[in-house]
């Protein structure tokens, strides 16, 4: 476990996670308050009430909302009695409707795209709605063992008192099962293979079977798992047919507009802000629009009026780094620069975004440094500052 | 059921007749279901369909087996030659109307129906002779013109009736918004009565503001005028004594129809419409163009969805996702049944979500992406080509009317084995066998006709005797051969007339040599002698040498052609000679005082020219062309480029004793530099590889630069620079090696080796046999 979220991922054989068969997923007891980055059913409680308060649709087992006001939740809308609901996701709600609905039909949902697509903050926020509850997370990296994502026992109680029930840690999807709830599972490609590989049946048979208590775990009515994959790092243990024909797989985008992801950035970088408590600086919509168009014109390998070919760096310049540029931006906006938001603040962001490979990625960076943003008459003062970092 | 009484027309109808009214949309699978149902219930004697009346005559054509859907009423102006001049290609004036229809057509169900059970079946739109002549507006005045700006979007009810509807039921497509209460409706009652109605409703909205803003001028008054005539039709389908008539028109008609209208006033609208002559008869026709805007307005953007939706018997959505499934299989795309489960549950999931009553189209093709291609959007596309369009040939019975040049063209498709298709596919031929050569005829025949059936495509192998097509048939070649049936009646005589016509007013020399190859190519051997005086009299005429060099290449291939095709090629030859000589006389001034863009032109020409000379292979004209050179290279006021180029082809022909001198003298310090590096580009302007493989050639230019001074060197360097530049880096490189190795085995690849007989026999053997087959080794 690289990030044990507060509660949810007991590590395999810890003597102390007894608190397992609770079910209950907010064992740490951290106020919202407190925490750094709050779950999405605690930042949003308030859609989520006011969305099942005016939901008369009907709702699939084991689902808090209908999959209509999921929809609602994820686009965002207007309520009956005229509250809003921000959106969650900008981009196809095509694609949200096939996610949605994939759901409905308890499959397992594989959200597919390169890094910084939102399908991580997708599947939370899938999660959220459906089942209430974010946190029943396995997060996939090249050590994650089969005990997280079947079960491990705690050894101190297993010597004990043999193989019982209260000896066994169970990992999040088997919570999940046993509650009827939305499983999730980040990074799926790192996970080995013959992890992976125990998804299979799982996700087949909707039941885990505990040999050594001569039992099993049967999936209640609205267990359903949601994957997340990139499909382009490289060394990533590619899924087996077998257990990608178990999913229905959604490719995520990047942003098909300027505005889009502008717009997404915006929006990102002030509810960032205000949970980290930064002094407020007002983010500057004009330097957004330059990191974005900075951002589109080198992952397009063209300007954006189509007159430039450019080289495009090794790095995927996602809309996710491009909003932590702007954060970092605002941040030392906010504590070294005057509060607003300047060029100088953004350019380091920047250029450590872009220059992931020093060698190669230097020469990319320098070229558009010196073919595009010094020929812009009124981006002399990003051109500036980024010569200064650069 | 829409039903009406129509005795207040004109009081001809008797009291017991029944009407019934079926406004459909054309093409829509819901509504050739509904019609077809609808039908099976009325029981008409009488079905009349929006369509050319004077298609009554071949209706009774679609009953016949040989007819397959997708076809097309086609109507046309015979007999009228393409006016001189005028680009027969152009569409615009085209003097040709279509009425596709497909399977899922509700007209062609009415018209099938009615066939089957022995209705009498009659068209009841606007006669076609008065379609082909675009209507005048009557007071097309400055009221038009005017930027009225009145209720706003409502001119467009009138283009799109149901995008009305469907926008006020809260749809944003109104395609989406018909399947969904028509075409996805299996069972229940009959939905015309409140298409009926909701269709009065809107016209009477349409009918206060009665402007014509954004509509194609003449539209209204074409639209009354059909609609009288359908009217007109109705009241003698009575008259004749008919008793239960069901009329089935585009549903924006339906109030006209049922309007009561006098009969006299019909027919005053009706009178003194100008007339064209015209013809009618069914052609194959394709789904991919019942989205043409002929006849009516009204296409299909997914005409393979509706094909299968119409044909289904039951289950749409599993059916279509399993035919999916064998599609991706077909090519090797692993795709389970558990997948086709579990991707028409998203479906229908997702048509729940958004709605609507039975997964449509859209629902269809994101469970199969998400499912059936895992994500992918390649597979996606490839389903949306196979499936979604889904293209398509119909074909019609032999019996149908076809001018004479279309039967020939039929007879001789048989004759030679080339069924026309709608998929594009490729022809390799090979000119040596009689069955191919007639194909390449025929092809070639048929594009002189503007019938670009076949295009010639890149061939695949070397040699003269091969040629390589792209078929595909388009359903507009039908009119292109009605059009050419002016020139004559069979592809032959036709494409000869054509050949013959397009000769006379080719503007151009270069023109004109291409219609003689083109003529070759077709063996039009009636066309052969005309377009050959023209191109006589034309190149005795041209006094350019420009325009004389152009010709030449093409003539001389069409000699070397007439090798292989066995076509006559005399008078050709009388043509060519005259050429060679008028082009050896004239270069000479023609090559004084250029400056390098026009040099660069001329080079281009006399490249092209010594090889169509080496082609031809005639001693007295090599001999003519290297003594021309010869003239020519000793002139001072040449361009460097050309004399450059001039000295390597004669050395090439080796009648030049001195090059290595011209060569100093060339980029001698006398030289101006510009000139001395566009001789040294010139000279070694064939490229490395000459260099590469020409010995002779290597030593010479070694032998020049390393004999040059020091000093001259440095000045020659940038030239040098400058020509092998232009060499690839693999040639350079090769090039490099072979100077390197120049000196040690002087004589490595010379001939003088001496040759061992018995080992090169059986080579010997091998290359008599392929220059003399008949010679015995």
């Amino acid at each position: 476990m690289t990030q044990p979220a507060p509660g949810a991922s007991p590590a395999p054989g810890a003597a102390d996670s007894g608190a397992a068969d609770s079910g209950a997923a907010s064992g740490s007891g951290a106020s919202p308050d407190d925490v750094l980055r709050p779950h999405a059913e605690q930042q949003y409680a308030h859609e989520l009430a006011l969305l099942a308060e005016h939901d008369d649709r009907p709702r699939p087992p084991g689902w808090l909302l209908s999959p209509w006001a999921v929809t609602t939740y994820l686009l965002g809308g207007e309520l009956p009695d005229g509250s809003e609901v921000s959106p969650k996701y900008i981009g196809p709600r095509r694609l949200v409707e096939v996610a949605v609905a994939t759901l409905a039909t308890d499959r397992a949902l594989l959200l597919l795209g390169v890094p910084g697509t939102a399908k991580t903050w997708m599947s939370e926020h899938l999660a959220a709605a459906i089942s209430g509850d974010s946190t029943l997370l396995v997060q996939g990296t090249a050590g994650t063992p089969e005990e997280a994502v079947r079960y491990g026992w705690n050894y101190a109680r297993l010597l004990a008192e043999g193989p019982s029930e209260r000896a066994l840690v169970e990992s999040p999807l088997m919570r999940a099962m046993r509650r009827g709830a939305v499983a999730r599972v980040e990074e799926l490609t790192r996970m080995p293979g013959d992890v992976q590989d125990t998804l299979i049946t799982l996700l087949s048979e909707k039941t885990l079977p505990v040999p050594e208590l001569n039992s099993e775990v049967q999936a209640r009515r609205g267990f359903t798992v949601i994957a997340t994959a990139n499909d382009r790092d490289r060394g990533v243990n590619e899924l087996s047919s077998a257990l990608r024909r178990r999913f229905n797989t959604v490719v995520l985008p990047l942003p098909a507009s300027e505005a889009d992801e502008v717009e997404i950035v915006a929006r990102r970088v002030d509810q960032l802000g205000r949970a980290l408590e930064l002094p407020e600086a007002p983010a500057g919509l004009e330097e957004i629009r330059r990191v974005v168009t900075v951002f589109r014109e080198l992952r397009a390998g063209v300007t954006g009026d189509g007159r430039t070919k450019l080289k495009s760096p090794s790095g995927t310049l996602s809309t996710a780094e491009a909003i932590s540029v702007v954060t970092s931006g605002l941040a030392l906006a906010a504590h070294f620069g005057d509060g607003v938001l300047r060029a100088p603040d953004v350019a380091g962001g920047i250029v450590g975004a872009v220059v992931q490979d020093p060698a190669s990625d230097r020469v990319v960076w320098q070229e558009y440094l010196e073919t595009v943003v010094r020929e812009r008459p009124d981006w002399s003062d990003f051109y500036r500052a980024c010569r200064e970092v650069s | 059921m829409t039903e009406a009484t129509a005795n207040g027309s004109g009081g001809i109808a008797r009291e017991a007749a029944r009407v019934e009214v079926y406004g459909i949309r054309h093409h829509g699978p819901g509504s050739a279901r509904a019609v077809r149902r609808a039908l099976e219930e009325f029981r008409p004697d009488a079905v009349l369909v929006e369509g050319p009346p004077e298609a009554d005559a071949i209706v009774d054509l679609a009953a016949d087996p040989g007819m397959v859907p997708p076809v097309a009423l086609l109507a046309y102006a015979p007999g009228e030659p393409p006016a001189p001049g005028e680009d027969p290609a152009s569409g615009s004036d085209r003097r040709a109307a279509f009425w596709p229809f497909a399977e899922f057509s509700p007209e062609w169900q009415a018209v099938r129906y009615a066939l089957d059970e022995g209705a009498a079946v009659r068209f009841c739109d606007l006669p076609a002779a008065n379609q082909l002549i675009p209507p005048v507006p009557e007071n097309a005045t400055g009221d038009d013109l005017g930027p009225a700006h009145e209720g706003e979007g409502d001119e467009g009810i009138r283009l799109d009736p149901l995008g009305w509807l469907a926008r006020a039921a809260g749809y944003e497509d109104a395609e989406r918004w018909w399947d969904d209460v028509v075409e996805h409706r299996d069972g229940g009652p009959s939905p015309f009565p409140a298409i009926a109605e909701a269709m009065a409703e809107l016209r009477e909205r349409v009918a206060e503001q009665p402007s014509s803003k954004g509509l194609p001028p003449g539209y209204l008054l074409r639209e009354e005028q059909r609609e009288a005539a359908m009217r007109r039709t109705l009241r003698r389908a009575l008259k004749d004594g008919f008793e239960r008539v069901a009329v089935v028109c585009g549903a924006w008609h339906v109030p006209a129809i049922l309007a009561k209208v006098p009969a006299a006033r019909d027919d005053q609208v009706l009178r003194g419409l100008p007339k064209a002559k015209v013809s009618m008869t069914w052609v194959p026709w394709t789904h991919g163009r019942l989205a043409e805007r002929s006849g009516y307005g009204a296409g299909v953007r997914s005409p393979g969805w509706y094909a299968h939706l119409f044909a289904a018997p039951d289950r749409p959505v599993e059916r279509w996702l399993t035919d999916a499934a064998g599609v991706l299989r077909q090519e090797d795309l692993h795709v389970s049944s558990a997948h086709v489960i579990e991707a028409v549950r998203l479906a229908e999931a997702l048509a729940a979500l958004r709605g609507r009553p039975l997964a449509g189209l859209d629902e269809v093709t994101e469970a199969t992406r998400a499912v059936l291609c895992e994500g992918a959007d390649l597979p996606v596309e490839l389903i949306r080509r196979r499936m979604v369009v889904g293209e398509r040939l119909g074909s019609v019975p032999d019996d149908t009317p076809m001018v004479p040049l279309q039967r020939d063209l039929a007879d001789r498709q048989r004759r030679l084995r080339l069924a026309p298709s709608a998929d594009s596919r490729d022809l390799d031929l090979d000119l040596r066998r009689d069955v191919d050569l007639a194909r390449s005829r025929l092809l070639h025949r048929l594009r002189l006709l503007e019938v670009d059936w076949g295009v010639p495509a890149e061939s695949r192998g070397k040699g003269t005797f091969r040629e390589t097509w792209t078929l595909c048939w388009r359903p507009e070649f039908d009119v292109e051969l009605i059009e050419a049936s002016a020139w004559g009646t069979t592809v032959a005589g036709a494409s000869a007339a054509r050949a013959c016509a397009m000769a006379a007013e080719a503007e151009s020399l270069a023109e004109l040599t291409a219609v003689v190859e083109r003529c070759l190519l077709a063996d039009l051997d009636e066309a052969l002698p005309a377009v050959m005086w023209a191109l006589a009299d034309r190149a005795a005429l041209d006094g350019d040498v420009a325009h004389l060099m152009d010709a030449l290449p093409a003539l001389v291939r069409a000699l070397r052609y007439g090798d292989v095709r066995a076509t006559g090629t005399g008078p050709l030859r009388t043509v060519v000679d005259g050429l060679v000589v008028r082009v050896c006389v004239g270069l000479v001034p023609a090559s004084r005082g250029l400056d390098d863009d026009a040099a660069r032109d001329l080079l281009g020409r006399l490249d092209r020219t010594h090889a169509a000379l080496a082609l031809l292979d005639d001693a007295a004209h090599t001999a003519r062309w290297h003594t021309t050179l010869a003239a020519l290279v000793d002139r001072d006021d040449l361009h460097g480029l050309l004399e450059g180029r001039l000295t390597r082809l004669l050395l090439d022909a080796g009648i030049l004793p001195d090059v290595p001198d011209r060569m100093a003298r060339a980029v001698s310090a006398g030289a101006a530099p510009a000139r001395a590096a566009a001789w040294v580009e010139g000279f070694l302007s064939e490229g490395g590889l000459v260099l590469v493989h020409d010995d002779v050639l290597l030593r010479l230019v070694d032998g020049w630069i390393t004999g040059l001074p020091a000093e001259a060197f440095t000045g020659v360097l940038p030239l040098l620079r400058r020509a092998f530049g232009e060499f690839a880096v693999a040639e350079r490189r090769a090039i490099g090696d072979r100077v390197r190795h120049l000196d040690d085995a002087p004589s490595a690849h010379r001939a003088d080796a001496p040759i061992d007989p018995v080992r090169a026999a059986p080579a010997t053997a091998t290359v008599l046999r392929i220059l003399a087959p008949e010679a015995k080794p």
